[in-house]
């Protein structure tokens, strides 16, 4: 198995390069979250050419929607969700600065092709480990789009958040490698 | 006719939601356990033991197993002799309700699939009813998740093909799902009845415990050959390759019309939530 990968946002193009698929990355600071209907207003937003309501330069998005905070707790159960539904947003936001994405499941090519133009990273969290991942949430605050509930955007503050490099900006897929090792 | 008092119903309703968001099944433990051992990737084991120990603090903390806390599916089977007071329908909605709220819960249903806004409550709930003799009600909340309810499909096969046929397009429907519903994976299969009625055979599958095998020899055979032949795709925990892409397939039938073949496949996560309780 690799190493361990530390790294902390915002990304430039060479901290991206450094990344390989399997990687093991472990990631400390601030990442923004955001899912479908949130994508669809940032995407909406850049094509009539206004100021999004946040910043992306650099910055790594996670798809989730998470549980309610119990009394006592910074955020619920914080797994990803699958990340197919998210494509037809993502190449926009890579072109307009976002560095990475954190998910579970298989991208579309023309994602692909957009991380390898734009030097952008797809990382994999484990699906179904919500109550798990929540435990690297240190700090959560809605940032836009409060009226979306479990979609709107918050920024969250993680230390050692567990991923696996899944799309790297080389061209490489874990899936596809994966699936082909353990084929019979 | 018994009556059982309307309160009973919603706190039981809202019992069993969070109860089947906390707590994973015992079945499904130990199918993580025998996969960590057959497991040959790494990667694999790694993530079959992150989700032991997401569990393990489902359990404990009493937090929701996934974010995902699933469109809230009820099967409710009502006996003749008994009925609930002010009405069983709205009264497993305010279950429903109930536990999504003081449950801590996600809600995420939207009032109109197009123009819709989130519901705020996780209603309406699923609920499929049937009726059985005594003066019981039992009540079996299977909370499912989006991600897997995705990748699962309804094929109107012809009758031409076969068995054989049925076996391709559930390990090809495994396959194009690939990453998606969340692997390893629990496949309930319908085959049989009409369009609409095997997608229920498909769903009411899911409620079988791993390793609970078809009554029928037959189709007892085919659950284990389906689950080999989808453990030989490599798809593995995740997605990120290995052996372990399945925990087990379950197949439920039902007579068909000369003319057609119905085949369903309902796709659940890992976490296979369902909880029963009887009144």
């Amino acid at each position: 198995m690799s190493e361990l990968v530390k790294i902390t946002p915002p990304l430039s193009d060479e901290d991206v390069m450094k990344l390989k698929v399997g990687d093991r990355v472990l990631i400390t600071g601030k990442i923004l979250t955001g899912r479908d209907s949130a994508h669809k207003r940032l995407y909406d937003l850049i094509q009539k050419g206004k100021a999004l309501p946040i910043d992306i330069k650099g910055q790594i998005i996670y798809y989730v929607g998470p549980a309610p905070a119990k009394p006592g707790s910074v955020i619920g159960s914080a797994g990803p969700t699958t990340s197919y539904r998210m494509d037809p947003y993502a190449p926009l936001l890579m072109e307009h600065g976002l560095k990475g994405m954190i998910g579970k499941g298989v991208r579309s090519q023309p994602v692909r092709d957009a991380m390898q133009k734009h030097k952008a990273i797809y990382f994999a969290a484990t699906g179904g480990a919500g109550a798990l991942i929540a435990k690297n949430i240190k700090a959560a605050r809605i940032i836009a789009y409060e009226d979306l509930g479990p979609e709107a955007i918050r920024e969250l503050e993680v230390v050692d958040f567990p991923v696996v490099v899944a799309n790297d900006a080389f061209g490489g897929d874990l899936y596809e490698e994966g699936m082909k090792m353990f084929r019979r | 006719m018994r009556e059982v008092p309307y309160q009973t119903i919603v706190d039981t309703v809202a019992k069993l939601c969070m109860d089947a968001n906390y707590f994973i099944g015992d079945d499904i433990i130990q199918a993580f356990k025998q996969g960590i051992e057959k497991e040959e990737s790494e990667t694999g084991k790694d993530i079959l033991r992150q989700l032991l120990e997401n569990a393990e603090i489902a359990k404990t903390e009493k937090v929701p197993l996934c974010q995902d806390c699933g469109f809230a599916v009820v099967f409710l089977e009502l006996g003749n002799d008994v009925r609930a007071e002010g009405g069983i329908i709205k009264a497993i909605n305010d279950g429903v309700r109930k536990g999504y709220t003081d449950g801590y819960l996600r809600k995420s249903i939207l009032s109109d699939p197009v123009k819709g806004k989130n519901t705020g409550d996780n209603t309406p709930a699923i609920i499929h009813t049937t009726l059985a003799p005594g003066d019981k009600i039992k009540i079996t909340v299977a909370p499912k998740g989006g991600g897997s309810e995705n990748m699962s499909e309804v094929k109107m096969m012809k009758p031409a093909d076969g068995i054989e046929g049925v076996k391709n397009f559930v390990v090809d429907r495994v396959l194009r799902s690939s990453s998606n519903p969340c692997p390893p994976i629990v496949v309930g299969v319908g085959i049989g009845g009409t369009f609409e009625y095997v997608a229920f055979l498909a769903k009411k599958a899911l409620l079988r415990n791993i390793g609970d095998r078809n009554r029928d020899p037959f189709y007892a055979d085919v659950e284990k050959e389906l689950l080999e032949k989808i453990n030989n795709l490599g798809i593995g925990p995740q997605g990120l390759g290995g052996r372990i892409t399945a925990l087990d397939v379950f197949i439920e039938t039902h007579p068909r019309h000369i003319a057609s073949f119905p085949v369903a496949v309902n796709i659940n996560c890992h976490v296979a939530r369902h909880k029963t309780a009887i009144i």
